[in-house]
């Protein structure tokens, strides 16, 4: 028996620091987890806030939207973020607020002479109908249509947005708006989608009924691929969370996620 | 009270001893608890043998990733045993003692590389040049094995050339005496006599190829597609867990479990035919 008092021992002493540096004064721990495509502004934004409120300590989590909404459910997180099109049913008994919203680039091999298509034609590229570039007038070559993975926000609300679609069983599937970035700009014959703060000068994003995805136009409510960015949250949060939560939408943090690619939330 | 100094240390090795042996078992009850009613839910040759998978509208069908891993898993074992096995006959056979002293540390540093690197390489150089030589994306089953190959060679190499090392002296002594050649007296008494090690060395490095994930993930493409060429895109069992993880709730989150009971069971049966070569092996010491 001696071994196994050793054994609870052991297991309550790790647990006991474990809490201790959980909770420990006087930093407040305010954790945020989800969407992997909000997870870098939401950083820049944490960094920003705790260089003026030091009593807080700010740990901002990916793992995408749907673990999100379950961290804030189980508690795991304070706040979960989630980049969808809708909440799903479970996140009822949460509050949320938009933080910011977010165009889906449809991203390109800077190689590859098309600039824009049709969202008829974007349809047709990821349901699999279409599968030659020359059939939306491009080279004669066979499309390598890159997704995210099943359950990722940026693939549902994308799904969602081009309607009626499913996933061609050819693409290749990368398992983050990083990866994927990667992936279009190492194959000159790929095709993929990712949030429109991330594009950078490795790929090209195309225009898409002739709307491009940049800044202007979907203010202006032209470009289609456009979901917003929701935070969740219990409602009992603590002050220290809910302050930050203020911060999120005060017109200093908007105009830093401005900045940095985001839309604002309003 | 006098504390028996051996004594306390007898609980304490046996309470580490323990829980090693007790963690497994946890693993095991864990998988099983949360993966084997899916399976049952879902009818378990719907799940291993239908090629949908597709979690969100419930259809769960494995099969293209049960294929791609043992495609991949086998086209690993193509690159890697032969090129492991050569390389330790020729450490232990045609170097002499004193390179091979840094020859084989230097090779089992390999296996200190994360699977990451293999997978950024894979991703970066390997990837490329199949897309431009050999057609296909790149990510590819050709691509992984390729990696995986390479990845498992620290294992087949080590294990290799220690059982070829434990062969007795006297038997190539023996061989030469006889008036066998060199390359003779390797191939018909040397490999002949190391041959249990080397297929437990071969087993082994299946097991690790077999659940590779982070490498195979950044170059297999992840298609749920059982593939028809070396140079599609597949997903692997590993990978399937991996990617999905983090997204999954309710049954998209079960049938990950139950992918996991598969790849355990998998690996359970190699390990079990690589102990029984492993003791074949002492037996014969």
């Amino acid at each position: 028996m001696r071994y196994l008092s050793v054994q609870v021992f052991s297991a309550a002493l790790l647990a006991g620091v474990v809490l201790l540096t959980g909770c420990g004064k006087p930093r407040e721990g305010i954790t945020l987890a989800g969407s992997t495509a909000f997870q870098p502004f939401a950083e820049k934004l944490a960094d920003q806030y705790m260089t003026t409120h030091p009593e807080v300590a700010i740990t901002i989590q990916g793992g995408g939207s749907a673990l999100g909404i379950q961290s804030a459910l189980s508690g795991a997180a304070q706040v979960g973020m989630a980049d969808l099109v809708k909440l799903p049913k479970e996140a009822a008994a949460l509050k949320s607020i938009v933080v910011a919203r977010d165009g889906i680039a449809a991203v390109v091999n800077p190689a590859n002479g098309i600039t824009g298509l049709t969202l008829e034609q974007v349809r047709g590229i990821f349901g699999g109908t279409i599968k030659n570039w020359k059939e939306v007038g491009g080279a004669d070559h066979a499309i390598s249509v890159i997704s995210r993975e099943a359950g990722s926000g940026t693939r549902s609300s994308f799904e969602q947005i081009i309607g009626g679609v499913t996933l061609t069983g050819d693409a290749l599937i990368q398992d983050s708006n990083g990866t994927i970035r990667e992936t279009v700009a190492n194959d000159a014959h790929a095709i993929g989608y990712l949030s429109h703060g991330l594009i950078n000068e490795k790929i090209k994003p195309v225009t898409v009924d002739g709307v491009s995805c940049t800044e202007k136009d979907i203010m202006a409510g032209g470009y289609k691929l456009v979901r917003p960015v929701f935070l969740v949250y219990k409602a009992d949060v603590s002050p220290a969370c809910q302050a930050f939560l203020d911060y999120l939408l005060s017109a200093e943090a908007q105009e830093l996620l401005h900045t940095n690619g985001l839309i604002k939330a309003k | 009270m006098k504390i028996n100094g051996e004594t306390v240390a007898k609980c304490l090795l046996t309470a580490v001893a323990f829980s090693a042996l007790a963690s497994l078992l946890l693993i095991a009850v864990f998988i099983f608890k949360e993966g084997f009613p899916f399976m049952l839910k879902v009818g378990i040759s719907d799940f291993l043998f239908s090629s949908t998978w597709n979690p969100q509208v419930g259809q769960f069908g494995i099969y293209p990733m049960i294929v791609a891993s043992l495609y991949v898993t086998f086209g690993a074992m193509l690159i890697g045993a032969p090129l492991g096995v050569a390389g330790a006959v020729f450490m232990n056979e045609f170097l002499p003692r004193p390179v091979m002293r840094v020859i084989k540390p230097t090779i089992e540093l390999l296996a200190g590389i994360p699977s990451v690197v293999f997978g950024f390489l894979g991703v970066m150089v390997l990837a490329p040049f199949i897309r431009a030589h050999l057609g296909g994306p790149g990510l590819s089953v050709l691509a992984a094995s390729v990696i995986l190959g390479i990845m498992v060679l620290p294992t087949v190499i080590s294990i290799s050339s220690d059982a070829i090392g434990a062969v007795p002296n006297s038997y190539r002594e023996g061989a030469l005496a006889l008036g066998a050649t060199r390359w003779q007296s390797v191939h018909m008494v040397t490999i002949k006599a190391a041959r249990s090690g080397i297929i437990a060395s071969i087993i082994l490095a299946m097991g690790r190829a077999l659940g590779e994930t982070m490498a195979v993930i950044m170059v297999a493409g992840n298609t749920v597609k059982v593939p028809h060429a070396v140079t599609d895109p597949v997903r692997t069992l590993t990978a399937n867990i991996a990617l999905e993880m983090a997204n999954a709730t309710g049954m998209a989150r079960e049938a990950l479990f139950a992918t996991g009971v598969v790849l355990f069971v998998v690996i359970m049966i190699l390990n079990g035919i690589a102990l029984s070569a492993i003791k074949g092996r002492g037996g014969k010491k």
